[in-house]
């Protein structure tokens, strides 16, 4: 029934088959769509939120799709830029992922805010001097820039491609993409670097803050490095997951590499300057004020165990496999070193927002705890629910894997 | 017009008296009252009551017959100079004036993201989690001040030393052709209604007010001195205990008031001399 809107020269399931692939996701997205109404009717009362807890599951959430949507302003970067050929064969899947992770955090955001009609109060009333003004900038802005550099590929549907004009707007896109790709990196390196200077600007709150280089704190660097280092991982781990779904080989094995070696590297600067931060900081900041490296781990279930699994376990580990070349190269030591990585990343965004607020600066102030309502899950789910629908619509209609039909012979 | 203001540079601070507190309760109420802070028919959850004056018990730890107790009133400590939570504002609805030291709050500016709840560690700063209650039927909406505007849900609110008192006795003032507020005409509601005057207000740079001495005494202290950021309400206590509670102290930096005190007599003595 919709076999003239599926690109030329590769086969689909039978759309009976794909719309009962999407119910599933149409669910997460129903629930997300009903906290999402709650949320906005009745208000965040609806969340377990509180005045101790100001940040929580969704502030997490937000930070680690925007770091793991990095992989796109990098591949941008390494195709366009930088001249990476191979890397053309993942660029539209990366472009895709990239405005799931930011649209959907920038949706989320909206419903995070206590008064959403006010959000352009930012733009409106900014304050030049918070981190949070400059993340909203640069958020919106890529935003754009993300749905600029997805417009060509929605072009090139079979259908949409006879349109003359959007085959010419899409077509001249295409030639002027590098420009984007470099506005696209620029506005990246801020927002992703005031996400982590949001946390590093807190002086008062003493397992937050950091000292720095001018205006910045030492996170707003460690949170681009680690977006980076982390992105192309993930952007690894959805096309395999791409793959194992449709059981097709969507991209050559040589981008992959390039990608995991580039993860590699990445991660292993990060971990360094984060374990020389984590000394700086347990030598500078933590006896400035008056505390102990312990005072912050011996307080409910956040113990220093998160530090080792964060540097160690989640970082290391990661690094190591990923830049062995024999290691990366076996499929399964891959979507390991990848989901390691993705995994410390993670946790690092879940220490920096809620451990922050856990741990008590006052002395005489306790220690709460915090678990999200099924409000709070519904959205965050919702934005998978969306990624996985939005992956698939642009899997089934746009020729988003250009070598797909060349690795795959045999369905031809 | 210009002309008449006052040009000189105020910093309204506090001062408490934790030895005097009994932990009544009183301030809290009158802030609650004079500035239309709403309640919930169900005020248990405690981490999303609206408390702009709240009271911390402390407790030395130890057991009966050496157990004391002692009351932290902690109002909003509008630090001085970059108070944690104006930067962060993404869209300036926090500001300190410097001209009086008050961190103000603008609700009809503020977007309800939260961060400057994030940034403060005093936890003086609460979310309106909930509409505003005032039922017509128990008659609570008598008592709202037509001075201080009501906050509607999902904005941030925080104490704000009374300000519109300031505008009320600076306009007195100007009525009566005065440029300059004298002690006393501008003061907070806290403060006033305290039964043991354990609250003092006033102009910190001012050395003839009450609020500009005390805040040199030895025995004043502020919480969480020690991160920067110089909050304006100060604390007195001669217990070494409840001061040592106030900020973080690694193993021998805590200096015992009665130290302090000996050292700084022993000062003022070798000066005199």
């Amino acid at each position: 029934m919709d076999s003239v809107l599926i690109p030329a020269g590769v086969k689909r399931c039978s759309l009976k088959a794909f719309l009962l692939w999407t119910l599933p996701w149409l669910g997460l997205l129903a629930w997300g769509g009903v906290s999402a109404f709650l949320c906005l009717f009745k208000g965040l009362n609806q969340t377990n939120m509180t005045d101790y807890f100001a940040f929580a599951l969704w502030i997490v959430f937000d930070l680690s799709v925007i770091a793991l949507g990095a992989g796109a302003f990098f591949t941008g970067f390494l195709t366009y830029i930088i001249g990476r050929k191979e890397l053309k064969d993942i660029i539209n899947i990366a472009v895709i992922i990239g405005f799931i992770c930011y649209s959907g955090a920038v949706a989320m955001l909206g419903i995070d805010i206590g008064q959403p009609i006010r959000g352009w109060f930012i733009f409106w009333h900014a304050n030049v001097h918070s981190m949070l003004t400059e993340v909203s900038f640069c958020i919106t802005c890529y935003l754009v820039v993300l749905i600029i550099e997805y417009l060509p590929i929605i072009f090139a549907n079979r259908k949409l491609d006879e349109v003359p004009d959007f085959h010419l707007f899409g077509n001249n896109l295409h030639r002027i993409m590098a420009v984007f790709a470099a506005t696209g990196v620029f506005l990246s390196f801020f927002h992703q670097g005031s996400l982590g200077g949001m946390y590093g600007v807190m002086y008062a709150r003493p397992f937050a803050f950091r000292e720095g280089f001018y205006v910045w704190p030492w996170t707003f660097f460690l949170f681009i490095l680690s977006a980076i280092a982390s992105g192309p991982s993930f952007l690894i781990l959805c096309t395999k997951l791409i793959q194992g779904i449709t059981r097709k080989k969507l991209v050559p094995d040589k981008a992959f590499q390039t990608l995991a070696k580039i993860s590699g590297w990445l991660l292993t600067a990060y971990i360094i300057l984060k374990i020389a931060d984590t000394i700086g900081w347990i030598y500078g900041v933590v006896p400035k004020a008056g505390m102990t490296f312990w005072d912050f781990f011996s307080q409910g279930p956040y113990g220093v165990w998160l530090l080792l699994c964060e540097i160690i376990v989640f970082g290391i580990i990661p690094a190591v496999i990923l830049l062995n070349p024999k290691a990366r190269q076996h499929q399964g030591w891959l979507i390991v070193g990848c989901l390691m990585n993705c995994t410390g990343i993670i946790l690092n965004r879940f220490v920096l927002t809620v451990v922050t607020l856990a741990i008590p600066v006052m002395p005489f102030d306790k220690f709460v705890s915090y678990l999200p309502t099924w409000q709070e899950w519904g959205i965050s789910m919702a934005l998978i629910g969306f990624g996985v629908l939005v992956v698939s619509l642009s899997y089934r209609y746009l020729p988003v894997f250009p070598k797909e039909a060349e690795l795959n012979p045999a369905v031809q | 017009m210009k002309k008449g203001h006052d040009q000189v540079k105020h910093k309204y601070g506090m001062v408490i008296d934790l030895d005097k507190c009994t932990g009544c309760g009183t301030c809290m109420i009158a802030c609650a009252a004079e500035n239309n802070v709403s309640v919930r028919p169900d005020e248990s959850d405690k981490q999303r009551s609206i408390a702009w004056m709240l009271l911390y018990n402390i407790n030395n730890g130890k057991e009966f017959p050496d157990a004391e107790t002692s009351y932290f009133p902690r109002p909003c400590m509008h630090c001085d100079d970059n108070p944690p939570c104006v930067s962060v504002c993404p869209a300036t609805a926090t500001k300190i004036d410097h001209n009086t030291g008050i961190v103000s709050q603008i609700y009809s500016r503020c977007i309800g993201c939260r961060y400057c709840i994030a940034a403060c560690p005093y936890h003086a700063r609460t979310f309106n989690w909930w509409d505003g209650y005032f039922p017509k039927d128990k008659g609570l909406d008598r008592y709202l001040s037509p001075e201080v505007s009501p906050r509607m849900r999902g904005v941030v609110e925080k104490c704000t030393f009374c300000h519109h008192r300031l505008m009320k006795a600076k306009d007195q003032a100007y009525a009566e052709g005065r440029k300059e507020l004298k002690e006393g005409e501008y003061t907070t509601a806290c403060s006033e209604a305290c039964p043991v005057q354990a609250i003092s207000f006033g102009d910190l740079n001012d050395p003839s007010h009450k609020v500009s001495r005390l805040s040199k005494s030895p025995n004043a202290f502020r919480i969480l001195e020690k991160l920067g950021t110089s909050p304006k309400v100060y604390y007195l206590s001669v217990k070494d205990w409840v001061r040592k509670m106030a900020d973080n102290y690694l193993p021998g930096e805590f200096k015992p008031v009665s130290k302090v005190s000996a050292s700084a007599a022993k000062k003022s003595t070798l000066q005199g001399g």
